[in-house]
């Protein structure tokens, strides 16, 4: 057994943390799981991507198509890693751009997000989440990544139950925002939901 | 706290799996400057120190966020030859700075073990360079163990020290990004930390004088002679056999993508891998290019293995084809991935390339940039303001060098820790141009001072400005000589950047605070009057350091008012304002409501968000 995640977005989005708890669950279960993870300068509000693989893995690093997931906090982080990807792999992005500076001062140019989204279907099978509006809902903006890891959990794509997910989710984070994370993570988890 | 976890495995951060080797193997002295990719290995110290002290226990282990990592080798020296253990860890630029003590250090040698670890950075992720330190361990006779994962970098620690002394000689350790920064299992065993005192005890051969010298280099290499036997009995050089008569010999984090390319591939080879570098295991080597018709050698950056293997090949006429650098696609630059070691092996074995694409649609780049917020913003900002066409501005290692970029564009020369104060008194004895100098507050103390001295010495005219966000907000917030505790929660004494100039001599010293751009602009104005040397102490805290709390809330843009001049975007640049249509906006889950920015907008359109 073989699973290969790539998160990506944008420094502050906590796609780090959310990474994080996500390969804790595997080890909890008993599963060799591997993570890379981008520090330093790119903490800045850069372009972030942490990976996490899991079985029979020698490398934290994901060759071309050889993720089965992404995860993406933005749109064209999502598409800024594609050629990561399987050739049936699955795509989850929330909807919100964050524009870059170099694009508001016009030295570079966002994408129409309709042709992200069109690209991105073209290579895999892509879901589109509004993961803000449900961590504003759920409480506070912050919860973005637990509203993706939600998600996540709720494609049943991984060989880990829902409930481990959450599990970890609780332990992982300061008790205060337990109840917030929770609420994030199931409506998340709903989203997806057919 | 994983580090601490009492379970049978834990997964832990390269970084963090060092300092668990450290603690398990009874550390008693732990020094650093901090340096990306290194940082947590530091940081990892001392919350655990800090985390004891707040139960009321003893931490069993002394840690210090040094001034500079000289002074942090040379602390540490101290401890090891007095009977400590000891282990000191900086990024690769950082054994530069610490070159001059680690080359004799090597000579005087250590009592207790001492680990030197250097995180070098390929690819120069969050670095001024990506140098290749492994060859500071043959500069400096040094042995070398270079781990390529958690479970093994926490494993080699342990060796370490031990190896360190059964030789009486420090060792250098080299992690790099993709050891540092990669998250894996790791076995855990009995933590061990008991706080003991050493004992120094004298010895003439400790006081390296010319004649000292001179006895002690011969005993070194001597040293290094048996080191070459504990390379050849290492349990971490070794070969995994998978059939045929082609080898493939690699070490750090490239031994990774090697596993898997060689796993998803299918191709029969032997794989030698070493994880003792230096001295390299000349018989182990020898019997493995016997046993190899063709070998490749997979390393990032320079061909430090290949270079070797070729040499021993040629002097024991084995018969041999050694393939590395400029084979395939592997180069002397940038860290490699499973993708370019696939390609190679896929090469090596005559197999046809992989294809893979990326998107058609061109995508933005995203640097990094200086958070929402920052203070360092505000100066700049002011600077632009009065500052003559043609002022060339010096500037310095951290977060400000990313006032480099577009709109602001305030850095124009930069080489290394504390380069600003050295070039700008260059800069304005060679050019009739105006200087202005940016270092943070922790380089100042770092590697500032020997600067200022000859700037006020020669009476040079430039302005140096010492951007004090009061901390080292680069490499995740450490303490320095300007906070008022340090890396094991102590009170400590706080060293005024202000004092310390004045006590160097400068006579022209201003201190304010950015986020009032009309006194900084007026103080910036003062300094370039004035004739000589001059420093400005530009002091905020980074903003990352105010509670969350008072960051909440955002400011909003009235469409009635706003011109779209856009000053906010294309001269004060803050990342929180974007254009949404025609209408410029402020993004709130960026916008840490500083305010500065009302400030910067002539019609008043920028408000608090109710």
């Amino acid at each position: 057994m073989k699973e290969r995640l790539l998160f990506s977005g944008v420094g502050g989005q906590g796609v780090l943390t959310g990474a994080n708890i996500l390969a804790k669950t595997f080890l909890t279960e008993g599963k060799k799981v591997l993570m890379s993870e981008v520090h330093g300068m790119a903490q800045r509000g850069g372009s972030v991507i942490c990976t996490v693989c899991v079985g029979d893995v020698y490398s934290p690093l994901i060759a071309d198509g050889g993720a089965d997931v992404i995860v993406s906090m933005e749109p064209v982080e999502a598409l800024r890693y594609i050629k990561k990807l399987k050739r049936d792999g699955v795509i989850i992005t929330d909807i919100n751009p964050v524009i870059p500076p170099n694009v508001s001062i016009g030295e570079s140019k966002y994408p129409d997000p309709e042709e992200v989204f069109k690209e991105l279907s073209s290579r895999g099978k892509l879901i589109k989440i509004d993961a803000l509006d449900i961590a504003k809902k759920s409480g506070n903006a912050i919860t973005k990544n637990v509203v993706m890891l939600g998600a996540l959990a709720g494609m049943d794509l991984l060989p880990i139950g829902k409930e481990k997910i959450l599990e970890s989710v609780k332990n992982n984070i300061p008790e205060k925002y337990v109840e917030m994370n929770e609420r994030a993570f199931n409506m998340g988890l709903k989203a997806v939901k057919v | 706290m994983d580090v601490l976890s009492t379970q049978k495995k834990a997964l832990l951060l390269g970084n963090e799996a060092v300092v668990r080797g450290a603690v398990e193997a009874g550390i008693d002295v732990a020094t650093t400057y901090p340096g990306t990719p290194s940082s947590e290995i530091a940081d990892t110290f001392s919350k655990i120190a800090q985390y004891y002290k707040n139960k009321g226990l003893e931490p069993g282990f002394y840690f210090q966020y040094s001034t500079n990592e000289k002074v942090a080798l040379e602390f540490a020296a101290a401890a090891a030859v007095s009977g400590l253990r000891a282990l000191t860890c900086m990024k690769h630029v950082g054994l530069n700075v610490a070159s001059d003590t680690f080359m004799t250090y090597m000579y005087v040698g250590c009592k207790a073990g001492h680990v030197i670890i250097t995180a070098d950075d390929p690819s120069c992720h969050s670095s001024q360079n990506e140098q290749d330190n492994r060859y500071y361990a043959k500069f400096g006779n040094a042995p070398l163990l270079e781990p390529s994962d958690p479970l093994e970098a926490k494993d080699m620690v342990m060796e370490a020290f031990k190896i360190s002394e059964e030789l009486s000689l420090p060792i250098l350790f080299r992690m790099t990004t993709r050891t540092s920064h990669i998250r894996g299992p790791v076995s855990l065993g009995r933590i061990n930390l008991k706080k003991k005192k050493g004992k120094f005890e004298k010895n003439p051969l400790m006081v390296t004088v010319p004649e000292v010298a001179r006895k002690l280099h011969p005993i070194l290499l001597e040293k290094m002679e048996m080191a070459e036997k504990i390379s050849e009995n290492s349990r971490f050089n070794y070969v995994e056999d998978f059939g045929g008569n082609a080898g493939i010999v690699s070490s750090g984090p490239s031994h990774n993508y090697v596993r898997e390319a060689v796993e998803e591939l299918g191709v029969k080879c032997k794989i030698l891998k070493l994880g003792m570098t230096n001295p390299l295991p000349r018989k182990m080597c020898i019997d493995f290019l016997k046993a190899c018709g063709r070998v490749l050698v997979v390393e990032e950056l320079e061909p430090f293995l290949e270079e070797q293997l070729k040499a021993i090949a040629h002097e024991e006429e084995i018969d041999v084809k050694i393939y590395g650098k400029g084979y395939g696609g592997l180069s002397r630059i940038y860290e490699y991935d499973v993708d370019i070691v696939e390609r190679v092996i896929r090469k090596f074995f005559g197999l046809k390339e992989k294809e893979s694409a990326s998107s058609s649609i061109p995508i933005p780049p995203r640097p990094p940039v200086l958070c929402p917020g920052c203070p360092h913003r505000a100066t700049y900002y002011a600077v632009k303001q009065v500052a003559p066409e043609g002022t060339i501005y010096p500037t310095d290692i951290g977060c400000y060098t990313l006032g480099k970029a577009p709109p602001l564009e305030v850095a124009d020369f930069l080489l290394c820790m504390g380069s600003n104060v050295g070039t700008a008194c260059g800069f304005s004895y060679a050019t009739n141009q105006k200087v202005i100098s940016f270092m943070g507050d922790s380089t100042f103390f770092h590697a500032g001072l020997p600067g200022i001295v000859n700037a006020v010495h020669h009476n040079h005219d430039c302005i140096i400005t010492v951007l004090d966000n009061r901390t080292t907000a680069m490499t995740g917030h450490q303490p320095n000589p300007g906070t008022e505790y340090d890396g094991m929660g102590n009170e400590a004494v706080m060293l005024k950047v202000e004092d310390v100039v004045r006590g160097l001599g400068v006579k022209h010293v201003e201190v304010v605070n950015p986020n009032n751009l009309e006194k900084t602009k007026e103080t910036f104005r003062r300094a370039l009057e004035y004739k000589g040397t001059s420093v400005v102490v530009s002091k905020a805290p980074c903003i990352l350091l105010i509670p969350q709390e008072r960051r909440a809330g955002s400011f909003e843009i009235d469409q009635n008012k706003c011109t779209k001049c856009e000053v906010c975007i294309k001269k004060f640049g803050c990342p929180a304002f974007y254009y949404d249509g025609d209408k410029i906006k402020i993004d709130e889950t960026l916008c840490s409501a500083c305010g500065v920015c009302t400030q910067v907008c002539e019609p008043h359109a920028i408000r608090r968000k109710k």
